[in-house]
């Protein structure tokens, strides 16, 4: 029994890695939110947070690597796998986030905002009956399941499928993040929506994620965002892809 | 292993399971209805009438079950004329998407197999039929089909073994299934462990009561059948 | 309708991702399916009670399920495995392997009873001969049972690698950038997801069909020399 197990270990062990691999910083981000994080042509993640990434890593003296495309629902638990050591993947900081993994100071600020098509008559105060979607395991869908009453709740696996089905009419209304669909309103599918109802959730602030124990990367990313704020670095990537501030 | 979690998660695990459930009964039932008359005529002499349905069991049973769902889910909402047409109201709610995906899919291994077992009634049987003169209709009603299907049982059986485990897949076009259910409810509390291991043993559940049933089935069907 | 707006190459790399999945797969499937036999045919009884519930879990639970389980499970028994063995590090298992192993899993489940079937299916007076000639054990299964029974496990083993081929698509949902999920990137860039998806399906389809000839290429070679019921 012992030798088969050892038998399959090794077998096993001919795509595996040990995970102190030296002073290589591997940074996970899911790879379908653009424009913070999306995957080009070639295979290669691009984006706001791998912008920040490597201008972290830059700042820190260290090496990284771009962990992508990942799963958004087990993105966490990757990280507290060791797959990766950091998740800069447009993460809120959430209580609820909390009590699995920790955060360092925030880079970026956010809201939700809800997108319906122009001209529809929908009202944000009263959307019961209606389809309303989500990504899964967002602050959004938090909001649409534990706050938004006897709506017809959707859940996709990522941000694209759930534009998608925004852009055919199978959901009325979409809660997202309001920066990516900020720059989703401006491609052409999404010309003919808009933002209905307020700005929900204001005080949203979007970390990077790192295990509890790792208490010393926490202080390094810390300084390393501290930096880039003071010599310009980060207003330089944020003008890249937005007109304004979202510190 | 945290119990108590899974515990408090179980109504939500009952209503995924419903949900399966029913879609993967439904699916059946209509697979069912399709699979005969394509059986019957993948069975045919004819080759243009065997082989026009062969189109159709070739693309579903050799392409992905995922890959067929979002093809119809997500790939024809991409055309204005499925969004404005009167098809639309099917099209938009992913209950139906997944109901007849799965219907199409369930039917096309089901009509292969059910040709398999048409094509394996013993001839003397069907020969016995004509030289009593019954007329072509009478003898696949009283005949041919009676004993193919009963052939067909453990092959069949086995398809909707294999429909429900497939159904898991009806998540991944918003659909709260037991998988569905699973996934949703790992975002909030990250046990992954718990929440899979809860959903595999309901799935095995629900496997082996069928099987159950099922056995009880063939048995009944085939008493005459000197095994 | 067919412009690939420049994501060819990437998704001739998930098609190739796509295959080599279904070959790892069929590698540890058939490792383990060969295990279970053994372990299903075997005199003692605590071993024919563990193949036993191989089989019965893995062919009971949904194909993803087992995808999930053994990409968060997979690390922890590996790393109790080598704990037990004093090895004081961390394992981590990447995603082809977690991939690769749950459909390894799967498909030796369902190859343990074709392979099963198969040795239980040659004419035991051929290993009783083979007895009798004064073979030993081992020669008697390599030399005997097991062409024999390759003949009898062809068919079967080659509709399970089908299947099998299909079930790489689930790997796409824990994001290895096979076939199905690099057709998805594509598609967050275009917005086409019929074109691609369509595209996919085709990809499956000729993979499917190269795969259908082989297997008859290789009914015909393992059946060389016996003569088969024509109809």
């Amino acid at each position: 029994m012992k030798k088969i197990a050892l038998a399959l270990a090794a077998v096993l062990g001919l795509g595996v890695g040990m995970a102190n691999a030296g002073d290589t910083l591997r940074i996970g981000t899911e790879g379908a939110y653009p424009p913070f994080n999306g995957i080009d042509k070639e295979g290669k993640a691009f984006g706001f947070d791998i912008d920040i990434a490597n201008a972290l890593c830059a700042e820190m003296k260290t090496k990284c690597e771009i962990v992508a495309p990942l799963d958004w629902d087990s993105i966490i638990i990757g990280l507290k796998k060791k797959k990766y050591d950091a998740i800069i993947a447009s993460m809120s900081i959430t209580e609820e986030r909390k009590k699995a993994v920790n955060f360092t100071d925030s880079y970026y600020s956010n809201n939700l905002a809800m997108v319906a098509k122009k001209g529809s008559s929908v009202d944000p105060k009263n959307l019961s009956g209606k389809a309303v979607g989500a990504q899964r395991a967002t602050i959004a869908a938090n909001y649409v399941t534990d706050v938004l009453k006897g709506v017809d709740a959707k859940l996709y696996d990522t941000q694209e499928n759930a534009y998608l089905d925004l852009a055919s009419g199978r959901v009325e209304v979409l809660v997202s993040d309001k920066l990516p669909a900020y720059d989703w309103l401006r491609t052409k599918e999404g010309k003919g929506y808009e933002f209905v109802g307020d700005a929900i959730d204001v005080k949203d602030k979007i970390g990077i994620a790192i295990r509890k124990k790792d208490d010393d990367l926490r202080m390094k990313l810390n300084i390393a965002l501290k930096a880039i704020v003071a010599n310009g670095k980060y207003a330089e990537i944020n003008a890249k892809y937005f007109p304004f501030s979202i510190f | 292993m945290n119990w108590e979690e899974i515990f408090i998660a179980l109504p939500k695990f009952w209503d995924g399971a419903l949900l399966t459930l029913e879609l993967v009964i439904l699916a059946c039932i209509a697979g069912f209805i399709i699979a005969i008359p394509i059986a019957l005529m993948r069975a045919s002499q004819n080759w243009w009438v065997r082989n026009i349905p062969l189109i159709y069991t070739f693309f579903f049973r050799g392409t992905p079950l995922l890959v067929q769902l979002f093809l119809f889910y997500y790939g024809a909402a991409q055309f204005d004329f499925i969004r404005e047409g009167f098809l639309w109201p099917v099209f938009k709610e992913a209950y139906w998407c997944a109901l007849i995906v799965f219907a199409l899919n369930t039917g096309a291994y089901t009509a292969e197999i059910f040709r398999g077992a048409i094509q394996t009634v013993p001839h003397g049987e069907v020969e016995a039929g004509v030289a009593i003169g019954m007329k072509k209709h009478t003898l696949y009603r009283r005949i041919v089909l009676p004993r193919a299907l009963r052939m067909a049982l453990p092959s069949y059986g086995n398809e909707i073994i294999l429909m429900l485990k497939s159904s898991a897949l009806a998540y991944t076009i918003t659909l709260m299934d037991l998988t569905g259910v699973t996934r949703t409810i790992i975002a909030r509390n990250y046990l992954a462990i718990e929440m899979y291991f809860t959903a595999g043993v309901i799935y095995l559940l629900l496997t082996f009561v069928f099987i159950q049933v099922w056995m009880r089935l063939e048995k009944r069907l085939l008493r005459f059948q000197n095994v | 309708m067919f412009d690939l707006q420049g994501f060819g190459p990437q998704i001739a790399f998930g098609a190739w991702m796509t295959i080599q999945v279904a070959l790892g797969g069929l590698v540890i499937g058939l490792f383990l399916g060969l295990l279970g036999a053994a372990a299903k045919l075997s005199a003692y009884r605590f071993l024919r009670w563990i193949g036993q519930l191989y089989t019965t879990v893995v062919r009971g639970i949904p194909e993803i399920l087992v995808v999930l389980l053994v990409y968060f499970g997979g690390e922890d028994v590996l790393n109790r495995i080598a704990e037990s063995f004093g090895y004081d590090g961390y394992i981590e298992i990447n995603v082809f392997v977690a991939g690769i192993t749950a459909l390894g899993l799967s498909f030796g489940a369902y190859a343990t009873e074709v392979f099963r079937g198969a040795i239980q299916s040659v004419p035991i007076g051929q290993i009783e001969a083979a007895i009798a000639c004064g073979m030993s054990s081992p020669k008697v299964f390599l030399r005997v049972t097991l062409p024999q029974a390759m003949r009898l496990a062809i068919p079967g083993l080659g509709n399970l690698f089908q299947v099998l081929l299909k079930d790489t698509s689930l790997v796409s949902l824990i994001a290895l950038p096979e076939l199905m999920r690099t057709s998805s990137i594509a598609i967050s860039n275009t917005r086409e997801p019929f074109t691609f998806y369509l595209i996919a399906a085709l990809i499956y389809l000729s993979i499917t069909c190269v795969v259908l000839i082989a297997q008859q290429y290789g009914e015909r070679w393992a059946n060389k020399g016996v003569r088969q019921v024509r109809t």
